[in-house]
């Protein structure tokens, strides 16, 4: 039956006022008085089997069940399992759960608690690692009484942990990209000519990568440029506005090296090696010290440049 | 397979106690071109380096180092996840067997820009310790204590500690220059007891280089070059509670493998002042032996360049000619972990 | 001038998407367990300990060898950890190597490992500081207009990439270790699945695996006791150059090449695809394959594709590349160098299995890195050199 139906206001209820007060046994009440203490006991039969939870009798034979007490456990094996994904209020989850046969180690039979793998949204399917063959634990009750809620519910053993890391840092992007950010700001695409290889590097990096030595002359750069080779994206990322994407290496009228980029204004399967392109930049008023102010790249009106002329920039 | 490897070369930053703007390139640039002065040389036989991602907060820290080198034509290079005087290691190694005849080492860490304590604690056993979020002050903290007690030493022998290397931090360029223990008001707290704030190293930014060479090509590079008789590193295990604080068997162990003896100077990498005492005791320095002239870590420690610094130093004394026997230390991990012992020689330089 | 170097033990552990039945620790000690068995020796034998991973940040713990020195019995010894982005598992062993070579110990373990499941690749390989001016999406972002590159160089035909991705799967089914495995693994199959990254398509690319490979390796004198045949390192080299620059070639990096030449050079090969017999090299997504093939000097310029297409590269070839399944089939970063490196080994000590290439006396191992800019390479054979 849905466990949301039935009437929102009864009008009849039937309940002993305080509840039932039963007597428990020595074999119940030992394994009780057991978990009261934090064990899981069960008793061992004249076969040799052991019970758990424990009975007087052998469920198989009827036979009187030996007087030996066997703590096992408490981790255990689903043997079966169930999965709620709308718990009832009387249900010991609020929240998508597992009932489960549980088969403590040591033990020769299951007992049956519920199993909690952790937060679901409600109506979720089970989750994929909920099989039986799985190692559980119980989650005991900081304050017990003696009953089976003693144990809150099982749980998985622990095969990992989560470990939320959270560093701050304040970074600085330091001087020489400081200043190409400001004159992206002013919508000036800077760079530093190398005294050695007298290439312009941009962004620049206060020195040349490849001669190790420091930078210092600044070239501004037209923001017009060429495409050298670039990828077709089908994989979404949020810095792009849709897949398919391109991001491109674009090479800078007058650059010694090329700018990784997004590409866009043309379908993705008409972008070419060689093609002409222009910044994209945004609307003054949302300028800022960030690359973020060229949205992309789109094509010019001009021809492609041969392939000859670029390969060497790849 | 024996060979004469000498640290020929040394330079370093001004280190500097908070963040002064520059990315860790423009930071380590110039100690690159300094060193290149220095030797006159460009290219070197191998490069290797040390850097910790978590200082930057991005991975591949060491990637765009290598733009401070020139990197070509490319070349023969390594990099630790380390202090800069493990790469050293791995440089003296392959100059040991490789056909070079010089390495160029370097390091370089910029603390200043996260929370050192917290990206410390990450460093620790990730499921029983980390989780706890103790970080690496109050674990050497626990270290003072056992420290204390096992030693007879007092919270006064620590402030010893910290005020002569804070006055040698101040006669040296390089170091922060801290004020003497004064017992004002803030010296007075503790940061972690038995740990006042000056019993902690400062939290620097900075770098360092060093080239090492190998024979003839050394006595070419530097007047009095500064031999390496021996070097050597060890570890102890990870938790806390498996290793007696008190002592540092692994700084012990690698001051043995090393020969530390009848040294003159040591340039110890004690992070805290209790260290120091500690890994005196492990090497067996006397009080007739200058420990940390340069004022050492509790006056500028640049993570992942400060054991690295420990060896110039060490190795700047015997370039100057101040001593023909020195040595230096370098440590990783909580605790003293793990430590690395250079010993240095003026001695075959007649 | 260098002392001999043997490897007398190698040890891996089974890759998957996610192990997670072991912890770190488990997952070292499951390969270095392995190749101590393999070497028929015990913890206390070993000297020192040089561990290698690509970034912290995969498993969320700065230099995690600190907390595993005595996971991996390195208590008073020394330990090391080497870190040159994605050929830190090649570098790594050359690290090891290098302590054996220059006489210092007699026997070094030799650990790289990355357990991703942890967190998630991408995540760790691109956290971006508020400066990133670039913009790449994923290592297959960054590697596919260098694929595009390449193909219009070389003029080679849109399916070679597929022969690639098919082939290494095939040798992946022979690999008891190997993650990907897909039986019936065919052209038409790499081709139904989709683009990521034009002109990269899914099963073109290497999955995200945890795992762990180990070595041991040992000198000449340690290397007699040893209870198997020995590979020995007959040449290693390392070669960096910076990501961008004016003028660089990113689709066949000089730094690849020049490593190449030193290796050579050490091994005395003048001819790699005629002297060696097989090579474990470093192809992550299947173009890479023909783009190494050239870089690393076994064919002409613009000749790669057609040894990939004649089939000289399968394990029936003259040349088979990546026996093992290679990068394509298993991939935790920072081991993949190492896999390769211990692979060489294993075929040259004839222990390869159902994946041996017959009668395999010298092989590469190739492992690169970052913008293809970290190189790493060794030959090793089974005579000694």
């Amino acid at each position: 039956m849905p466990s949301d139906t039935g009437p929102s206001e009864p009008n009849h209820v039937l309940e002993f006022p305080g509840g039932y007060t039963r007597s428990v046994g020595p074999v119940i009440g030992r394994f009780l008085s057991e978990l009261r203490d934090g064990r899981l006991v069960g008793v061992r039969t004249a076969a040799g089997k052991v019970l758990v939870p424990p009975s007087e009798y052998d469920p198989d034979t009827g036979e009187d069940v030996t007087d030996e007490f066997v703590e096992v456990g408490p981790a255990g094996t689903v043997t079966t399992w169930s999965w709620v994904p709308r718990p009832a209020k009387e249900h010991p989850l609020g929240r998508p759960f597992a009932w489960a046969l549980i088969r403590p180690d040591g033990a020769d039979t299951a007992i049956l608690h519920a199993l909690d793998v952790g937060v679901f949204e409600e109506g979720a399917k089970p989750p994929r690692f909920l099989k039986s063959g799985m190692r559980v634990r119980p989650r005991w009750r900081p304050d017990r009484s003696g009953g089976i809620g003693d144990i809150e519910c099982f749980q998985p053993e622990v095969t990992t942990i989560n470990a939320p890391t959270r560093l701050e840092y304040e970074l600085k992007g330091g001087r020489a990209l400081g200043r190409f950010l400001e004159g992206i700001s002013q919508g000036r695409i800077l760079g530093h000519r190398c005294p050695v290889c007298e290439q312009v590097i941009v962004p620049m990096k206060g020195l040349c990568p490849r001669d190790g030595v420091a930078t210092s002359e600044e070239v501004e750069l037209p923001d017009t440029g060429t495409v050298t080779t670039f990828a077709v994206n089908n994989i979404p990322d949020p810095r792009a506005p849709e897949v398919p994407f391109v991001s491109a290496y674009v090479l800078l009228d007058g650059a010694g090296l090329t700018m990784l980029t997004l590409v866009a204004g043309i379908p993705a399967d008409q972008v070419r090696m060689g093609m002409r392109v222009k910044a994209a930049w945004r609307p003054r008023e949302e300028w800022d010290r960030t690359m973020a102010n060229i949205k992309w790249f789109e094509p010019i009106d001009e021809p492609d440049v041969p392939f000859e002329e670029i390969k060497d920039f790849m | 397979m024996s060979r004469d490897i000498a640290v020929v070369a040394f330079a370093q930053t001004r280190h500097s106690g908070e963040d002064l703007g520059l990315a860790e390139i423009e930071m380590l640039a110039p100690v690159i071109t300094e060193i290149k002065e220095k030797t006159g040389r460009r290219r070197f036989g191998f490069t290797c380096s040390g850097s910790c991602d978590y200082l930057a907060g991005a991975p591949f820290a060491f990637v765009s180092a290598l733009d401070t080198v020139g990197a070509w034509p490319p070349i023969s290079e390594s990099h630790v996840e380390m202090d800069g005087a493990w790469a050293l290691y791995e440089a003296w190694v392959k100059l040991l067997h490789g056909d070079i005849d010089t390495a160029l080492v370097y390091g370089f860490g910029k603390s200043t820009q996260g929370h050192l304590r917290a990206i410390l604690t990450q460093q620790l056993d990730p499921y029983t310790v980390a989780p706890l979020g103790i970080d690496a002050v109050s674990l050497a903290a626990l270290q003072a204590r056992a420290y204390l007690e096992r030693s007879g030493a007092k919270e006064d022998d620590l402030r010893a500690v910290a005020a002569r290397s804070r006055a040698a931090g101040r006669s040296n360029p390089f170091a922060l220059h801290l004020p003497d223990p004064d017992g004002s008001a803030a010296d007075h707290d503790y940061d972690v007891a038995p740990l006042h704030p000056y019993d902690v190293a400062p939290v620097t930014d900075g770098a360092a280089a060093i080239v090492l060479a190998a024979g003839d090509t050394a006595r070419e590079l530097c007047e009095r070059p500064a031999w390496i008789t021996g070097i050597d590193h060890r570890t102890e295990a990870h938790a806390p509670g498996v290793r007696d604080l008190t002592r540092s068997e692994s700084a012990r162990l690698a001051g043995e493998k090393a020969g530390a003896d009848g040294i003159e100077v040591a340039e110890l990498h004690a992070q805290y002042t209790h260290e120091e005492l500690i890994l005196r005791e492990a090497l067996g320095l006397g009080d007739d032996v200058t420990v940390n002239p340069s004022g050492g870590a509790l006056s500028a420690n640049p993570m992942m360049a400060a054991g690295l610094i420990r060896i110039g130093e060490a190795a700047a004394r015997i370039h100057d000619g101040t001593a023909s026997r020195t040595l230096g230390h370098a440590s990783s991990g909580p605790c003293l972990q793990q430590n690395l012992v250079c010993v240095l020689s003026g001695e075959k330089n007649g | 001038m260098a002392d001999r170097c043997a490897i007398i033990g190698v040890g891996q552990t089974a890759y998957r998407t996610k192990r997670l039945d072991v912890s770190m620790a488990g997952l070292l000690r499951e390969a270095a367990k392995r190749a101590l068995e393999d070497a028929q020796l015990t913890w206390k034998d070993i000297d020192a300990v040089v561990v290698g991973k690509a970034p912290d940040l995969f498993e969320g713990v700065m230099m995690p060898e600190t907390f595993l020195a005595d996971a991996l019995g390195a208590t008073g010894k020394p330990i090391m950890r080497v870190h040159t982005a994605g050929s830190v598992g090649g570098s790594t062993a050359i690290v090891a190597a290098g302590l054996i070579q220059g006489g210092v110990h007699e026997r070094v373990l030799t650990i790289a490992w990355e357990k991703q499941s942890e967190s998630n690749a991408t995540w760790a390989l691109t956290v971006n500081s508020p400066f990133t001016t670039s913009l790449v999406v994923g290592a297959g972002g960054y590697f596919a207009p260098h694929i595009r590159a390449y193909m219009r160089r070389s003029g080679a035909p849109d399916h070679i990439g597929t022969l690639v991705a098919v082939k290494d799967r095939q040798n992946a089914l022979k690999n008891p270790y190997a993650h990907l495995k897909i039986p019936g693994i065919s052209r038409e199959m790499v081709e139904s699945t989709p683009m990521l990254w034009e002109p990269i398509r899914y099963l073109e690319t290497c999955p995200s695996s945890d795992g762990a490979c180990a070595m041991v390796l040992a000198s000449e004198d340690a290397a007699k006791k040893a209870p198997s045949p020995p590979a020995w390192v007959h040449g290693t080299s390392m070669r960096s150059e910076p990501m961008t620059f004016a003028g660089r070639d990113s689709v066949s990096p000089q730094g690849g090449k020049d490593a190449a030449a030193d290796v050579y050079r050490q091994a005395g090969i003048t001819d790699p695809r005629r002297e060696l017999d097989c090579a474990e090299v470093y192809v992550p997504f299947s173009w890479y394959e023909p783009m190494w093939l050239e870089n690393l000097g076994f064919c002409g310029e613009s000749e790669g594709w057609k040894l990939t297409e004649a089939g000289a590269t399968a394990l029936d070839g003259d040349i088979p590349w990546n026996a093992s399944g290679g990068v394509l089939s298993s991939n935790p970063i920072g081991a993949s160098g190492m896999i390769r490196f211990a692979e060489a080994a294993l075929q040259v000590r004839g222990l390869a299995g159902e994946h041996q290439v017959d009668g395999a006396r010298r092989a590469l191992g190739h492992a690169y890195g970052g913008g293809a800019q970290f190189f790493a390479m060794w030959i090793v054979g089974s005579d000694k050199p």
